[in-house]
């Protein structure tokens, strides 16, 4: 997981006014002949603030996207579940810890990231602050969020920034095998007795509006992000992303005889493209501005994780040890 | 050979490593550095995986399956020691716990790779390479955090003090003990007991720490005869919660 739906700052277009213009134009060449950028190379003040960013948010949304499924560890039913289902929360957890240190190449370190995500200073994805009632929802984020976070994920993987492209790459192999254990789930309740059947579309049903909103505002209402394409730190848009999803996964709903909540929803035969019910984009704001169902409880318990154990990492503390970045 | 005695034997070991993986993976998400999250996690896989294969070995000799032994079985019909069913407690506790327990785990492992029992000896044979592992990972970070800050120190003995009783409690010999050793299926625990001692006195020697003479604790006992802490039915229920939903189901 989990990746996706990353809100950028409205750019500042101004900002690059102060860069050296040959620098920059050489800069642009790099990328539009495909190379990769790597940390100690020259880059735009705005192209390393977007990408410390991106892959922050990116880093976070995996341990706070960690807790949800998490909690269904100690509850998940029968061995074959139980050991699968902590495998890939454990994957979860290993992936921020590579993409903070891919992060970390642009200069800003883990603890500094971690303390602007407890003090609500930075985002993560916004469908990790909606709970995950039964052991049901648990399977549909394994299947439907991962699968989203694939479809967001394969795209950046070919952007421009090499640490994160490189770690992405790695990511998106393990996810593969999230995206069938999820599927596998998925289809064990949705072919099994009517309780499992009952409790896989109330999931579904719950989950879904925040599905809707995983890739982000619709293309109309998101600012400025052509700097960020032309750049490939941004590689495809909200809508694109959210069109591909629609296409691959909603068959795959409809085949294992579920109903997504949505009458709307159709894919229009002339134009190729999905029709649905617009999200509610003033929820969306409300809750990645901290209002939702589990803004507060997610940020705390991530809190808690940090203050229990500040003791460990004061004691593998030495005061001689000059801080290095990580190797990308 | 008594099977039941065999039987009993398996219980002990599965269910040490059921209930200690569910205890370590509840550190998922919560570990005081990311890579400590991610190592908990790796050990409660290792750990559960253990379980299911003596749990596996109990099926070949008629018991339930796994999932119906693992899943449905109440506080008093398991077998484990007290020590692994408590709470995970501080990140301290939770080290202590594991290094006392996985220091005697690889000795019984080493021990039931010789036993005369073939099916046992195979899994011991084949599962003692990642109990390995998780000594290597529990007597590092003793060494390194027992020397450390005076923080540390105090926290690490604390435990340690709170510990130790139940870790003798490990040791409660079952009542086929003779029968096992005499048969040459298992060395027994005295023996286990013993080995245990030497290896982790070894370990506490490099700190900053300090063991109190066994002799001295009066050991918590009844775990091995489903004499059990408040701990562990909770634990059981939150494990069976889904599952029980409906037990003939595939989940």
């Amino acid at each position: 997981m989990y990746g996706g739906g990353n809100v950028f700052e409205a750019t500042k277009f101004d900002d690059l006014q102060t860069e050296d213009p040959a620098k920059l134009a050489e800069f642009e060449a790099r990328i539009a002949r495909g190379e990769k950028i790597e940390p100690n190379d020259w880059m735009p003040q705005l192209y390393r603030k977007q990408l410390i960013r991106m892959i922050e948010q990116h880093a976070h949304s995996e341990i706070i996207g960690a807790l949800p499924e998490g909690t269904w560890i100690t509850r998940a039913p029968g061995f074959r579940r139980k050991m699968a289902q902590m495998a890939k929360v454990q994957d979860e957890v290993g992936h921020a810890q590579l993409l903070y240190s891919a992060a970390e190449t642009l200069g800003k370190t883990r603890e500094q990231m971690l303390t602007d995500l407890i003090n609500g200073k930075s985002k993560y994805s916004n469908v990790f602050n909606y709970p995950a009632f039964t052991w049901a929802d648990s399977n549909i984020i394994s299947w439907l969020i991962d699968a989203g976070a694939i479809v967001n994920q394969m795209a950046n993987a070919k952007g421009s920034y090499g640490p994160y492209s490189r770690a992405l790459e790695r990511i998106c192999a393990e996810e593969a095998f999230h995206l069938k254990y999820g599927h596998d789930a998925v289809v064990h309740m949705a072919t099994g007795s009517p309780k499992q059947r009952e409790m896989i579309q109330a999931a579904l049903n719950r989950w879904w509006p925040p599905i809707m909103t995983f890739f982000g505002p619709s293309d109309k209402m998101s600012t400025h992000t052509e700097t960020l394409m032309r750049w490939k730190v941004k590689m495809a848009s909200n809508d694109e992303c959210r069109q591909q999803f629609l296409d691959m996964y909603v068959p795959k709903i409809w085949e294992l005889g579920l109903t997504v909540p949505d009458p709307n929803l159709k894919k229009n035969m002339e134009t190729g493209q999905w029709e649905y019910t617009e999200p509610d984009w003033d929820e969306f704001k409300r809750v990645i501005n901290g209002d939702g169902p589990c803004n507060a409880e997610r940020l705390a318990v991530r809190r808690t994780a940090e203050e229990r154990g500040a003791w460990v990492r004061r004691a593998l503390l030495n005061p001689k040890a000059k801080y290095v970045k990580p190797l990308a | 050979m008594n099977e039941l005695a065999i039987k009993d034997l398996l219980y002990k070991l599965a269910d040490d490593q059921l209930i200690l993986g569910h205890r370590n993976s509840e550190w998922t998400g919560f570990g005081p550095i990311l890579e400590e999250d991610i190592a908990f996690s790796s050990m409660a896989q290792d750990k559960i995986g253990h379980s299911l294969a003596f749990y596996t070995l109990l099926q070949e000799l008629g018991e339930a399956d796994p999932d119906t032994v693992a899943f449905t079985r109440n506080s008093n019909q398991f077998h484990n020691s007290q020590l692994v069913e408590l709470p995970n407690g501080e990140y301290d506790f939770s080290l202590i716990r594991h290094f006392l327990y996985d220091n005697a785990e690889i000795i019984r492992f080493e021990m039931l790779s010789q036993s005369s029992y073939e099916p046992i000896a195979k899994v011991a044979t084949k599962l003692k390479g990642e109990v390995k592992y998780h000594v290597l990972h529990a007597n590092t970070w003793i060494k390194k955090l027992g020397s450390s800050t005076e923080e540390a120190i105090l926290r690490l003995q604390t435990s340690l003090n709170e510990a130790l009783p139940y870790a003798l409690g490990m040791f409660e010999p079952s009542k086929y003990e003779q029968e096992l050793i005499e048969a040459a299926v298992y060395a027994g625990e005295e023996a286990v007991k013993a080995e245990w001692l030497k290896r982790i006195q070894a370990v506490i020697e490099k700190t900053d720490l300090k063991l109190t003479d066994l002799a001295t604790i009066e050991p918590k006992l009844g775990g091995r005869y489903g004499e059990h802490t408040e701990h562990l039915q909770p634990l059981l229920d939150e494990m069976a919660e889904v599952f029980k939903i409906d037990p003939t189901a595939e989940w």
